[in-house]
């Protein structure tokens, strides 16, 4: 299975390398542009330091922010527009299992894929970021961990439920509704200390959350046990859903 | 002197062209062609893809402008009066164009309401039109989940919610299973009991035997004759034609002098030799006096097919 | 079987009135909402949670800000920007996107064109359908500025019309910009000029936290325009220069229609 899995990042890939040009802008240009609004614009209002110790200016708070949310709303779409797309409007799917591959190994190579283009995009984020001044530490690679995981699991569950779906309508509500909110409160802007204390505690059930604590981690160097453990839910998360996008995608993609 | 299309009178043309043009760019699709349609009947345009036929129904329909020539439908200018025309004609296009986003029921309502007919009437219309269709269990279904059938079913009883004088279908039953296809034939011949006008398009002969009144032959955007089928036939064809197969081209081009003398007239396809003939037993005894040996060996009448190959030298769907 | 009379019974409309003929657009876009309600409700939301999340979390770490000579809390000063900017982005989707689906891959405007509608109507009543959605969405977001405090002027009201205004000339502009798109890469492009516009608008920061030279050119910015005019609105800081965006957004308006229409028959009718 492991091989015919590659075969299908491969695919993906190449994909990837011959379209990339078009979608250069959103993938690689706009988060540096949210980065030097956010950051340097709207971080040039904020006076006092932010953050849990209360040390951090706004660009180095937000920066790390930024990269974790661009994994996510970057491969939202894909994942349930695209998967749509590869079952039933260009049906590529039924191309690919009539292959060896199995419904299964599509499925993995979507997962794969997204990771290695967040990736991607996430290493370019942080050189930007590094020279703006919005990193402070070696460790900030890691935060390319973080990006990676989120993109898996962002495919992994949307398109899971994407594959399971004779029709588009239920998309919009689930950006609109769904990764939106996710976005806007997982601390990527503020801290989310600030939520009301009745909606923090319902932070850990975002996935984003975890991504953009592993992230800031990461970019200001306090790396500690808890960071371990915001990786590990993102890397269980994955392992969870798994099977359920395998389930999905062989009963509908099976010939 | 300008032309001025007839006065109604019997038989009355619902639709007149004389040297109808169309170019897209230096391409001609429609090369000056004169037809006229009368009130009533059936009228066909026969003719392989690419021959203008879909071009010319879009000039009919008001939607596509004629680059040059005349052409009148219900005695109006398209060129001036196109919402006017098209508020009495109903379009079935070539491939279905219902909205998606809509159910079965909205697509009747909505699509009447661009004709600014009242809900009231529509709901009622939508209703017939429904059991027309063959779809009142799917009044509040998707249009997507369809199968192409009930699409095209559905597409042709849109087209009826203005209640047209003149309907245009192109290629109505491409595609379709041979089920689907009598059932749309039966449906059609209904409107026709009901004085409606249809201005059919196909490159199925059958279709075009089994429906039309008169039909045109169109090849390259020039009509090449017209008539009913029987008269086309008979212009054109002898009654009856034998059909010879052979296992090889060798052995076909061998034969092909001998079966010649065999008929009035002989075709030469890739695959086969076909041989008009007033007389098929007499041509069956002139092949085996000729001691010539075919793989197969069939007799058919001449059809609308045979007319198109005469006329072009190809058959419909080369 | 008398002809005539089974052909005469159908014919009971009275011929469509071509100044008014584009509503039955509108309408089909109506009757295709009310069917997905939640989505037409859920837009609601969105600017919304925007408001609550850079209004109000980041405005807590921002504190006040400069304008007009004196100091607004940030919330209100990035809820009035918020207000323009989602006009100009529920107006452009609307006539970008969803225009080129329905018009290339739904093939529904063939269908609609072989009704007495014409090209021009079908783009008026498009366009009319993203003003009235827009105008709900923009009322649903100034009530909801009015009742979190971040309106403080009665001169809010006309921020209303300002909204309708904004979405007419990024509707024009973005129905004119959609005629000339050839297939899906090409919204990117739509992307690349609504985002800086979005981010670079005095929306989230004022125009002094601009380097100066960089200030005149956002300055000069459709989107700008709208969020000057909103701002000044909620906030009651009314002057005469007000004015000028006002020509500019109605600029915009004009030479949108007049590309537009010209386009639009070419593109629809071959």
């Amino acid at each position: 299975m492991t091989r015919a899995v590659l075969r299908a990042l491969e695919r993906e890939l190449l994909v990837f390398a011959r379209t990339w040009r078009g979608s250069a802008f959103s993938a690689f240009v706009q988060p540096i542009l949210f980065l030097a609004a956010m950051g340097l614009g709207l971080g040039g209002l904020v006076d006092e330091g932010v953050g849990a110790g209360g040390q951090l200016d706004y660009l180095e708070f937000v920066a790390p922010g930024l990269l974790a949310a661009h994994a996510l709303m970057a491969t939202a779409g894909e994942a349930l527009w695209g998967v749509m797309g590869g079952v039933k409007w260009m049906g590529q799917f039924s191309g690919m299992v009539a292959t060896p591959m199995t419904p299964g190994d599509v499925y993995g190579g979507l997962v794969l894929s997204a990771g290695v283009r967040a990736g991607l995009a996430a290493v370019a984020f942080l050189v930007v970021a590094a020279v703006l001044g919005g990193v402070a530490s070696l460790w900030a690679p890691l935060a390319v961990v973080a990006a990676v995981l989120l993109a898996m699991v962002t495919t992994a569950g949307l398109a899971a439920w994407s594959v399971r779906r004779q029709d588009d309508l239920t998309f919009s509500l689930i950006m609109r509704l769904g990764v939106i909110p996710l976005f806007l409160f997982s601390g990527t802007f503020f801290p989310v200390e600030q939520l009301p204390d009745v909606l923090e505690p319902v932070v850990v059930l975002s996935p984003l959350w975890h991504g953009v604590e592993v992230a800031r981690d990461a970019t200001t160097g306090a790396i500690d046990g808890w960071t371990a453990v915001h990786a590990a839910v993102l890397v269980a998360l994955v392992l969870v859903v798994l099977p359920i996008g395998m389930r999905g995608f062989e009963r509908r993609l099976t010939p | 002197m300008a032309w001025e299309p007839s006065e109604p009178s019997a038989p009355e043309a619902l639709v007149q062209a004389r040297g109808l043009t169309k170019r897209f760019g230096s391409f001609v699709a429609v090369d000056g062609i004169d037809f006229d349609v009368r009130r009533g009947e059936v009228f066909g345009f026969l003719g392989p893809n690419g021959a203008g036929k879909t071009s010319t129904m879009r000039m009919i329909s008001c939607v596509s402008p004629p680059t040059e020539g005349e052409l009148s439908v219900l005695h109006l200018d398209p060129r001036r009066d196109g919402p006017a025309i098209r508020a009495r004609i109903g379009v079935v296009p070539q491939e279905d164009n219902l909205d998606t986003e809509l159910s079965v029921w909205d697509n009747f309502i909505v699509y009447g309401r661009y004709f600014g007919l009242p809900r009231t009437v529509l709901r009622e219309r939508a209703e017939d039109l429904l059991g027309f269709a063959r779809l009142t269990d799917r009044r509040d279904a998707r249009v997507d989940p369809l199968s192409g059938g009930m699409k095209r079913r559905l597409t042709i009883a849109r087209a009826l919610i203005n209640d047209p004088e003149l309907v245009l279908l192109d290629e109505p039953t491409t595609g379709l299973d041979p089920q689907a296809r009598h059932l749309l034939w039966d449906r059609l011949f209904g409107l026709k009991r009901r004085g409606v006008t249809l201005i059919i398009t196909t490159h199925y002969m059958d279709e075009a035997e089994q429906l039309c009144d008169r039909l045109v032959v169109m090849d390259e955007g020039r009509i090449v004759d017209e008539g009913s089928p029987r008269q086309l036939i008979a212009r054109h064809v002898t009654p009856e034609v034998v059909e010879l197969r052979f296992a090889e081209p060798a052995e076909q081009d061998d034969a092909a002098g001998a079966a010649a003398e065999a008929c009035e007239r002989m075709e030469v396809l890739a695959d086969r030799l076909l041989l008009y003939t007033h007389d098929a037993d007499a041509t069956h005894k002139a092949l085996a006096n000729r001691a010539v040996e075919p793989l197969t060996e069939l007799t058919r009448r001449a059809t609308l097919e045979d007319v198109f190959l005469a006329l072009t030298g190809r058959t419909l769907d080369e | 079987m008398n002809v005539s009379a089974v052909l005469d019974r159908g014919r009971i409309a009275p011929p469509l009135d071509a100044r008014t003929r584009f509503l039955r657009m509108t309408e089909r876009n109506v009757v295709g909402y009310v069917r997905h309600w939640p989505l037409l409700v859920s837009g609601v939301f969105e600017p919304l949670l925007y408001l609550l999340s850079i209004g109000i979390g980041v405005g807590a770490l921002v504190g006040d800000v400069a304008y007009a000579g004196r100091t607004v809390p940030y919330e209100t000063f990035v809820a009035s920007g918020m207000l323009a900017t989602a006009a100009m982005n529920g107006a452009v989707f609307d006539t970008t996107f969803n225009f080129f689906i329905r018009l290339k891959y739904a093939k529904l405007y063939d269908a609609v064109l072989a009704t007495p509608l014409e090209p021009r109507d079908v783009a008026l009543g498009e366009v009319t359908w993203a003003l009235l959605r827009g105008a709900f969405y923009s009322t649903a977001f100034l009530v909801t500025m009015a009742l979190l405090g971040m309106a403080e002027s009665w001169w809010s009201l006309a921020a209303l019309p300002v909204t309708v205004l904004i979405g007419a000339a990024f509707a024009s502009v973005g129905l004119a910009g959609s005629t000339f798109m050839r297939s899906f890469l090409d919204f990117d492009f739509i992307n690349l000029a609504i985002t800086p516009m979005f981010l670079f608008s005095a929306t989230f920061f004022p125009l002094s936290e601009y380097p100066d030279g960089i200030a005149w050119v956002v300055r000069l910015t459709p989107l700008y325009q709208g969020v000057a005019l909103c701002r000044a609105l909620t906030t009651g800081e009314v002057e005469l220069g007000l004015l000028v965006h006002v020509a500019y957004l109605a600029a915009m308006v004009a030479v949108g229609v007049a590309v537009a229409g010209r386009r639009i028959d070419a593109l629809l009718r071959r």
